[in-house]
């Protein structure tokens, strides 16, 4: 009995260290943003200030830039994640499904896409995007993160379609639906769970990109808020309670994605379907 | 008119050929079953009928019409899938409802279809339960109970018992047969399991290695099969076969095996000294009397009688009988292998007729 309890009292110990580890820079973030700017320096190192405040926030709101930053980020990173998802869905369901000539070839393509490191590949998109106006723009980020973002997402959704038996298909067909109509009316509600994981790599992706945000805009009407961030950092100072605030506002749509789409993440769709 | 009209079928897989020149009319509420190993094409064959694999030659017709290009869905037919493929998101209802709501048929009418069906499976408390919680059984009496929510022109099933346990496969195969008796719909059964095929068919079709090896009733497979293959697939336990020369003592056709000689009723007329492979089913070796002597290996009391397996001069044979013979292990004991139940098999594995027939 007793080792009994000892030995759950430590796995739940080590589970709660494992969360307070992964979670103390969260609550370090949240910690600073609300530390009001003279006890930031002056109190040295606390777990919670005497005193907190939201001056940092209403600064960020009101007196920078951030708003827009943060419309831009939405625009983009939505976006992303709309045409990655289409795509990836589309064309992991055809690399499933169907055997087609240059298919290995096209596999090998995708895969070495996914092998430079992003540094190497900044100025010939510079080059590649600039003769057609696409810097500065947002339609120009759009385009970047999708390219990066589609082999890998693809590759994701043909591994959840390779998870839903054929036979699925094969049933719907005879029952008198066509090819496209099994896709959207039995395969695609069962791939629900894996568009939604996809959908949120890829969000989160595009949310916290910064290299390409950085090198292929100069303007802050194009700029996200990872590139916004960048601008509490002056030369001379940081302005660590403002930053903390504008990062813990850039918490929240990555929040509230991931609440709209846990449901589906967590749900074990293809149970019963076939003999288990 | 036949309802399924199949000649000269071949498929292959790249240059791998896994149907051979198949040729099969099934008749109008005909319950055909195919039956062979695994890998002999029987599956492959059924898809084809469904229009799940691309025909490579030859010709399927379907009531008349010529569906090799067609998709399944112009073919109107149903089937019941091995692994039953139930859609998981839809209740019992709505997966039975799926095919008629393609077919745009009235609220109403598939209300009235679902509850038909529904009561002639016993499903009824089931409707609106989803696929995840229902058991093996279940599954495989919804999978089938889509299948005859509609009047397809034939019913295809693949291998639906073969995930059921022993006791729940020989219910619903009595079930499957009285389905068809009621609905006398045109039906297409795969199975590797003889005993389904000879309880279930009108008429079987065995195969083997991508060729059909015979086609007929199933007491015809039983009593006259064609060739070694399926001599030794239909039956259990199997037929005991030993190789034999052919040969004329005193001008009487004999079958002579390195250890005894059966004299045959009637000259088959073959060249003396030919090969054969002679058969006898267990159940028609004579236990206790006769002119061969056996020595028992080995008993398997199966409650229904005994299954022995003896040894006849080096060849082991196993013998059904339905009497409790008092028989001990390691003793001898007369025995005889009738000649009109002899099975004769030329070199190539092909039936040699004899005159009994």
């Amino acid at each position: 009995m007793l080792r009994r309890i000892l030995y759950w009292s430590a796995h739940y110990l080590l589970i709660a260290l494992y969360v307070l580890f992964a979670l103390f820079p969260l609550f370090w973030l949240i910690k600073v943003a609300l530390t009001p700017n003279d006890l930031l320096y002056s109190e040295g190192i606390r777990l919670w200030p005497s005193r907190i405040g939201l001056e940092h926030f209403r600064f960020v709101l009101t007196n920078s830039e951030f708003p827009l930053f943060f419309r831009n980020s939405v625009i983009v990173s939505c976006s992303t994640a709309l045409i990655v998802s289409l795509l990836s869905s589309v064309c992991g369901y055809g690399l499933s499904r169907f055997n087609f000539r240059g298919k290995p070839l096209l596999l090998a393509l995708m895969l070495i896409t996914q092998m430079f490191p992003l540094v190497m590949l900044v100025a010939p998109m510079f080059r590649l995007l600039a003769p057609l106006g696409l810097t500065n723009t947002l339609t120009g980020l759009v385009i970047v993160y999708c390219a990066f973002n589609a082999p890998f997402a693809t590759f994701l959704m043909q591994s959840f379609f390779d998870a839903i038996p054929k036979e699925l298909e094969e049933a719907a067909m005879v029952d008198g639906a066509t090819r496209f109509g099994a896709f959207r009316r039995i395969v695609l509600p069962l791939t629900l769970p894996g568009i939604a994981a996809t959908a949120g790599f890829v969000f989160t992706a595009a949310w916290s990109e910064l290299l390409f945000a950085l090198m292929l805009n100069s303007s802050s009407r194009a700029s996200t808020f990872p590139v916004g961030l960048l601008s509490f950092v002056s030369k001379f100072s940081v302005d660590f309670g403002q930053m903390m605030a504008a990062g813990v506002l850039a918490l929240i749509p990555a929040c509230l994605f991931f609440l709209l789409i846990q449901r589906y993440l967590v749900r074990g769709l293809t149970a019963g379907a076939v003999k288990g | 008119m036949s309802a399924i009209e199949i000649s000269h079928l071949s498929k292959r897989y790249g240059t791998t050929p896994v149907l051979d020149d198949v040729n099969l009319s099934v008749a109008a509420g005909e319950f055909i079953v195919l039956v062979g190993p695994s890998g002999c094409g029987k599956s492959t064959l059924l898809r084809m009928i469904a229009g799940l694999e691309v025909v490579s030659a030859g010709q399927i017709r379907i009531g008349g019409t010529l569906v090799n290009d067609l998709p399944p869905k112009a073919r109107d037919i149903a089937m019941v899938f091995q692994s039953y493929a139930l859609y998981p998101h839809m209740s019992v209802a709505e997966n039975m409802a799926y095919s008629l709501r393609l077919r745009h048929i009235s609220r109403q009418r598939i209300e009235t279809a679902i509850n038909a069906a529904a009561e002639k499976l016993g499903l009824g408390a089931l409707l609106g339960r989803k696929p995840r919680a229902l058991s093996g059984g279940q599954r495989q009496r919804v999978a089938m109970g889509r299948a005859i929510v509609r009047k397809p022109k034939a019913f295809l099933f693949d291998e639906p018992l073969s995930n059921l346990d022993a006791r729940l496969r020989e219910h619903m195969r009595a079930e499957i047969k009285k389905l068809h008796r009621e609905l006398g719909a045109t039906l297409i059964y795969v199975t590797h399991d003889q005993i389904e095929a000879m309880t279930l068919a009108d008429r079987i079709v065995a195969m083997h290695a991508g060729r059909v090896q015979q086609i007929g009733s199933p007491l015809e497979l039983y009593d006259r099969p064609a060739n070694l293959f399926v001599a030794g697939f239909i039956g259990s336990p199997a037929m005991n076969m030993f190789p034999a020369l052919f040969s004329r003592r005193d001008g009487r056709a004999t079958l002579v095996h390195a250890g005894f000689a059966l004299a045959l009723e009637h000259d088959p007329g073959l060249a003396e000294g030919m090969p054969l492979t002679v058969g006898i089913r267990p159940e028609h070796i004579v236990l206790g009397t006769g002119r061969l002597q056996g020595v028992v290996d080995l008993l398997e009391p199966t409650g229904l009688g005994t299954i022995a397996h003896l040894q006849l001069a080096g060849t082991a044979v196993k013998a059904f009988c339905l009497e409790r013979l008092p028989l001990a292990i390691s003793t001898s004991l007369k025995m005889d292998l009738p000649a009109q139940r002899l099975h004769l098999f030329d070199a190539e594995g092909a039936r040699v007729a004899q005159q009994h027939e």
